[in-house]
């Protein structure tokens, strides 16, 4: 029997994405339980993050949908069939590993064609396509190289195009860029959301790295402790952290002591709003992003709550971190590099808080940053 | 350290190109005499089809083994390995006062074959083809490499032949050559079982004629050294860029998998 697979080259769609839905997701391991209930659904052609970090079930999640795992409880439901018992081999999901995984005796057009010579496609149509596929990545001057001659991003491109040319129902992606350096990480990143939006596959992202997740998908779930913590679009698990863990693991956070009275929490003079409805009155942390956090001017002689000292710089590039002691806290505030440069470590300067609303976490002490 | 290996070897050469007397010139005619020795003849053969068979049957018993364990239930490993490292730590001797019932069972309802020692030389294989198995296990990441495999569509029967054993040939070689080592070179077990291998039948030789004895013993290093330059050619890495091909299998890896898809 030979299987027909439709074209998935350059420029055009292979397949219209499916649904993927994960009902309450259960996997032990002996006394640990990696996913504790996890439920997610997938629209077509969505790219989700999974996002969180070691050990919090994100990875269990994706060997689980891949089959290389078998769930203690709930459902996997691939374009509406159910997919659960079902062996790694005949689910029709692609993936991409974290670990260099191509095959080492085999070119990367064998690579390639590995998939499709599995499903018994002709070996015509199984040329054509493999070459597609590596195009589609940008190597095909690299068809006939092994794995050792290729660098580690151009393994991961060849590992994306071998994934992607059995037409895959689900892409999967097991952190696929963390053995990289950060230029060529960045880089590869941009190409697996091009190629992806091109080829339209569903695809699920797993990562530990808040940028890389930030940066690729459509939607980003936040894990932990095998639960999903927030499920939604980059900017809302940014700006609106449904958790204290959510903001915290999600780019850096100060932790102001405050108090709560009447829906809102004044910290160092500052009235801010909340995000949460149902916060007590009475002391709170509560968790502000570096960015709300303004320089005003200098302060020579001056005091005030948000009068405090320049301790150190760091330079990121068009912007830099600045940490100011306070007296009782330190807080960090990300500047422009050249508003920075005017401030240097022993300056006195005056902050602002933007009025933005913020998350209280109140059973965890003040001063830290994550 | 290649004289402590070829000066014995010489004077052994030396020995068996001597004449009937001191005053005789060289002669060949004791290598000459080795295939016209019927009993050394079928003693080699026998040797060789038994060194085929431990080799064989070593493979169909230690890789899909070692392969599942290491995949699939890694918390046997370690008594894996040491059911395979035991027969090192039992002396011969000890090995054929445990089987010679066993044999004789054989020898009265099975077949009296000299192949059946096949089945203890298996044994004594194992500890060798083990290490030498595992080195190469180690050297790739199988998980992932099976894995990947697996998600694209292979069963695994295809993952172990098509993907794990060609890139653990070498470690396959060296473990067939060492089995073919120690089942040429294995004398205490044959003799005491009353079987005529290859060490036997030169040990018997040698009391009738030394020099005929002495070749065989030299042809036999010979052989075993061949095998081990072989091996070193064969085991090289491959370089250089290799050649588009129609089919996705190159080298050795499509010899071993090229019927099973």
């Amino acid at each position: 029997m030979t299987a027909t697979i439709a074209a998935a080259g350059t420029g055009t769609t292979a397949r219209a994405g499916v649904e993927v839905r994960l009902e309450n997701l259960r996997r032990r391991y002996g006394p640990i339980t990696a996913l504790d209930g996890l439920s997610l659904t997938m629209a077509p052609g969505e790219l989700v993050a999974l996002l969180g970090p070691s050990g919090c079930g994100k990875t269990t999640a994706l060997r689980l949908l891949a089959g290389l795992e078998d769930a203690d409880e709930g459902r996997i439901l691939v374009d509406g069939h159910d997919v659960t018992g079902q062996p790694a081999n005949k689910r029709g999901v692609g993936m991409v590993f974290q670990a260099y995984s191509l095959f080492p005796h085999m070119t990367a057009w064998q690579n390639v064609a590995f998939g499709l010579q599995m499903r018994r496609v002709h070996a015509a149509e199984r040329r054509q396509r493999a070459g597609e596929m590596l195009e589609l990545v940008g190597l095909s001057g690299y068809a006939n190289r092994f794995a050792h001659q290729l660098s580690g991003g151009q393994q991961q491109r060849v590992a994306l195009a071998r994934a992607l040319a059995i037409n895959p129902k689900v892409l999967l992606l097991d952190e696929p860029l963390s053995a990289l350096d950060a230029k060529v990480r960045a880089r590869l990143r941009d190409e697996i959301r091009r190629v992806q939006l091109e080829v339209g596959t569903t695809t699920l992202f797993v990562t530990h790295d808040q940028e890389e997740a930030l940066a690729i998908a459509d939607r980003v779930g936040v894990m932990q402790s095998g639960r999903l913590e927030q499920l939604g679009p980059p900017t809302t698990i940014y700006s609106r952290p449904a958790s204290a863990f959510v903001a915290e693991f999600v780019g850096l956070t100060n932790r102001l002591p405050g108090t709560v009275a009447r829906g809102a929490v004044d910290v160092r003079g500052t009235r801010l709003p909340l995000v949460q409805t149902d916060v007590p009155d009475g002391p709170a942390i509560a968790l502000i992003r570096p960015e709300a956090v303004s320089v005003l001017g200098d302060a020579n002689g001056a005091s005030g709550p948000l009068v405090g000292t320049v301790i150190a710089t760091v330079f990121l590039g068009a912007t830099s971190r600045v940490t100011v002691d306070l007296g009782d806290v330190t807080v960090l505030t990300q500047l422009a590099t050249s508003e920075a440069a005017a401030h240097p470590a022993g300056t006195r300067i005056r902050l602002a808080i933007r009025p933005d609303p913020v998350l209280i976490a109140r059973d965890q002490p003040a001063g830290e940053h994550r | 350290m290649g004289a402590f290996f070829l000066v014995p070897i010489a004077a052994m050469f030396e020995f068996s190109t001597r004449g009937p007397t001191d005053a005789s010139p060289r002669t060949l005619s004791a290598w000459l005499s080795i295939a016209q020795t019927p009993e050394l003849s079928s003693a080699i053969i026998a040797s060789l089809e038994l060194a085929l068979l431990t080799s064989i049957g070593m493979l169909v018993l230690l890789v899909p083994t070692m392969i599942w364990v290491r995949l699939r239930v890694p918390a046997v490993s370690r008594t894996v390995e040491f059911l395979c490292l035991l027969p090192l730590t039992v002396p011969a001797i000890v090995l054929v006062a445990g089987l010679a019932p066993e044999y004789q069972w054989i020898s009265l309802n099975f077949s009296d074959s000299i192949l059946t020692l096949g089945f203890v030389y298996l044994v004594l294989v194992l500890p060798y083809a083990y290490r030498t198995l595992d080195t190469g296990l180690a050297a790739i990441d199988v998980k992932t490499l099976s894995e990947a495999a697996r998600s694209l569509g292979a069963s695994w029967l295809t993952v172990m032949l098509r993907v794990i054993v060609p890139n653990m040939w070498v470690a396959l070689l060296n473990a067939c050559l060492l089995s073919v080592a120690v089942v040429l070179g294995e004398f205490t077990i044959a003799n005491l079982l009353n079987y005529e291998n290859l060490q036997v039948a030169i040990a018997l030789l040698g009391r009738a004629n030394a020099t005929v004895s002495i070749a065989v013993a030299v042809a036999a290093l010979l052989l075993a050294f061949v095998l081990l330059v072989v091996l070193s050619f064969v085991g090289r890495p491959r370089s250089g860029v290799g050649r588009l091909e129609e089919e996705g299998l190159s080298g050795f890896g499509r010899q071993l998998g090229g019927g099973l898809r």
